[in-house]
């Protein structure tokens, strides 16, 4: 008995030697992710009122930050295609969702980096009006209302004014002493909720990418991978590479390789799984003519979230029986009607649309001649074909829409709709009104007369990756109707409509005449068979 | 009652297999083709491939076969006795009439089977191997100088390889069942051995 108890005693000891051994290397681990610890610096040990007072802070040590981000994208809201030389961003694009920052900067610059674009007039050449939080958050708390042209809310406020709701103020000391690099939800406060809400725009991004899973996405699957935006999108001096502008639809480079200089873009899947990633031969040669994302990505808004497909604006401006603005949801529960903005289709797991792609994008643009005809302007029309050499087959969504456009001038307009204003759409729903003001405020020529038109613009599907077992079978485009139909000007075994007709018809009307002779010639025989037996 | 050994085990094998191989391979071809879905396109193209790289196995082993043994020679073309043997399909099989061509060991074939297999084996063989094979290799074509080449033509080829395949098999499969017991030409194959009725000397 007694030697039961001392085995058990050694034991025991054995193992909390053991435990204390390891439980310091476990903490050390823990801590040793970050070399600052920005509650305990000075500058950010007091109280902040605004955004800019927080920048200050942060430049005091970041001294270059600002400047860096002065350069980007996301700070420009600007972008000029090398390839095209159209002057985009969003400072000038017209899309056929919200349609155009320009005279509703106030609203929509809750999602730019900076404080204060309230509107054309913003200067951008000032350090402190870059928001460093927007990004570096790291406690979830930050916000940008809309409607306060890219500042927080520091105090409590009531805000429409004399609206009764009130907006909370936030504790910018807290977020700020705890800021970290960006995640899937900073990325995610705007790019989650582009086109005015969760899901809306893009169908491969929405809140569902927080934390995803496995099957919704296999990089950031939070118990596995668990990429943030940036694992792809590799940022360098706050250049994030992998704009939509120019996107890169066909990418030749091999796998980046750690300390060689990279002049490809990080951010496509070749960059990672090179140009040969499949097991299978026959899978790798699929490559010459697929972009990955074409079966790699089954369907988008696959997290729970739908999408928006279709928007009309053309049916905006109805009144229920008391006169007052109103909303209809569909099933699901989401607006499907409302009288500021017109009719939605939301949809889930939707099977995108396959184009030749080539990466030149040409956009629609305030001035360029539109008409209304059988088929609808193209806000952004992806180039491509079978035969140019430079095109891939690739996934979109097409978002169809009908906005208003200047039927004189033919020209698509600026519409003034944010804004607590006599003349903002979304205060008194008219059109005339709200599209003049847009128009004065753009500096642009506008006839008066406002019509609609059906429009389309194109989003590549690039997130939501799924596992490899969920990729997209064989069969579902080697087949007739079937994912890759309208794909022109390449043969795809299987695919009815690229067979040569003279051959389906005359094989099988040969092997039809030759079954048909031997049956006959058979036939003869056990006749004559019969007779003389 | 007379018998002749036509057929030698390695012969008998080679046809078996092949003839497996082909059924096979039109099953799984169509599919792939797309004209039915039996197994799926992606296996029927998996299976479609082991069985082209089995059939080019036992090619090899029956080129060699062929050619050691001398056994080619069966594949002359000769139009000795051609009309004769038009004639006995067209009429005198249904008279009862005695086969013009009398099969031996040393001319297992009568002049039309030699004319149909010579062409098969050089013609319709050809163009099949050929297509397939580009069909297998086709991310190597750039590598390969075939840039211009387009997997359309290649395609188009090979199905029109496959029909003309379908049309010999079901006119051979009929053909066995002309001997002299609706078995005996299929007896041959299996056992070497067939079955020339009494008329023969």
């Amino acid at each position: 008995m007694s030697t039961y108890i001392l085995k058990a005693v050694l034991l025991a000891a054995i193992f909390t030697t053991t435990a204390v051994h390891a439980a310091p290397d476990a903490a050390h681990a823990k801590l040793v992710r970050s070399t600052a610890d920005h509650s305990k610096f000075k500058a950010l040990n007091r109280t902040f009122d605004s955004g800019p007072e927080v920048t200050k802070a942060c430049l005091s040590c970041h001294t270059e930050a600002a400047k860096q981000i002065h350069q980007t994208q996301h700070w420009k809201w600007e972008y000029t295609n090398p390839q095209t030389q159209q002057l985009l961003g969003k400072k000038h694009v017209v899309n056929n969702f919200c349609t155009s920052v320009g005279s509703n900067e106030a609203a929509c610059s809750s999602c730019h980096i900076g404080y204060g674009m309230k509107d054309d007039k913003f200067d951008f050449s000032v350090e402190e009006n870059v928001d460093c939080l927007a990004c570096h958050d790291a406690t979830g708390k930050y916000k940008k209302p809309s409607g306060f042209a890219g500042l927080p809310v520091t105090k409590d406020t009531e805000f429409p004014p004399g609206s009764g709701k009130i907006i909370r103020g936030i504790n910018l000391t807290e977020i700020a002493q705890k800021v970290g690099p960006t995640k899937r939800t900073t990325c995610g406060a705007c790019h989650f909720n582009g086109g005015g809400g969760d899901g809306v725009k893009h169908g491969d991004l929405d809140s569902s990418l927080e934390a995803p899973n496995k099957e919704l996405d296999v990089h950031m699957d939070v118990d596995g991978n668990n990429f943030s935006c940036a694992t792809c999108h590799k940022t360098d001096g706050h250049q994030v590479p992998g704009s939509r502008y120019a996107p890169t639809a066909r990418d030749k480079e091999p796998a980046h390789l750690r300390g060689k200089a990279q002049s490809s873009n990080p951010a496509t899947c070749q960059a990672c799984h090179g140009q040969a990633p499949h097991k299978e031969a026959k899978i790798n040669n699929h490559t010459n003519k697929l972009a990955c994302q074409t079966c790699h990505i089954p369907a988008y808004a696959r997290g729970g979230q739908p999408t928006k497909m279709s928007w009309d604006w053309s049916t905006a401006g109805k009144l229920d029986k008391n006169g007052k603005p109103f909303v209809e949801k569909d099933e699901d529960g989401y607006d499907s009607y409302m009288s500021i903005k017109g009719d939605f289709v939301w949809k889930e797991n939707v099977k995108p649309e396959y184009i030749w792609f080539n990466g030149a994008v040409k956009y629609t643009l305030m001035g360029d001649k539109i008409e209304k005809g059988d088929k609808p302007t193209q806000i952004n029309h992806f180039e491509g074909s079978a035969t140019d050499g430079k095109s891939m087959i690739w996934p979109i969504k097409m978002f169809r829409g009908k906005q208003a456009y200047d039927p004189v001038n033919k020209s698509l307009v600026i519409t003034h709709l944010a804004g607590n204003d006599d003349t903002a759409y979304w205060k008194n729903l008219n059109w005339d009104k709200a599209v003049a003001a847009g128009m004065a405020k753009a500096n642009v020529a506008f006839s008066g007369k406002v019509d609609f038109i059906e429009t389309e613009s194109a989003w590549p599907i690039t997130h939501m990756v799924a596992p490899k077992e969920k990729a997209v079978g064989c069969v579902e485009c080697h087949t007739s109707n079937g994912r890759l139909e309208k794909i022109d000007g390449i043969y795809i075994p299987g695919r009815g409509s690229d067979h040569a007709p003279w051959l389906e018809i005359g094989g099988w009307v040969l092997a039809a005449l030759t079954l048909l002779g031997v049956l006959f010639h058979g036939l003869i025989r056990v006749v004559v068979n019969e007779r003389k037996s | 009652m007379s018998r002749v050994y036509l057929f030698k085990p390695f012969e008998r094998f080679w046809h078996w297999s092949q003839a497996a191989l082909i059924i096979f391979m039109l099953l799984t071809g169509f599919e792939v083709h797309g004209t039915y879905s039996i197994f799926g396109f992606e296996k029927a193209v998996g299976y479609h491939t082991i069985a082209a790289w089995t059939l080019v196995g036992l090619w090899i082993f029956a080129i060699f076969w062929h050619v050691a043994t001398g056994e080619w020679r069966h594949y002359i073309p000769t139009t000795d006795k051609i009309i004769a043997i038009a004639n006995y399909y067209s009429s005198g099989i249904f008279k009862h009439e005695p086969h013009p061509f009398k099969p031996s060991q040393v001319n297992k074939h009568n002049p039309l089977q030699r004319l149909t297999y010579l062409a098969i084996l050089t013609l319709l063989s050809p163009l099949i191997w050929v297509t397939g094979g580009l069909y297998l290799f086709y991310a190597d074509w750039a590598a390969l100088g075939l840039g211009g080449l387009k997997l359309e033509w290649v395609a188009t080829g090979h199905t029109l390889g496959a029909f003309l395949m379908l049309a010999f098999l079901i006119s051979h499969l009929y053909l066995a069942t002309t001997g002299h017991k609706i078995y005996s030409q299929v007896m041959a194959m299996i056992t070497g051995w067939e079955d020339l009725g009494h008329e023969t000397k």
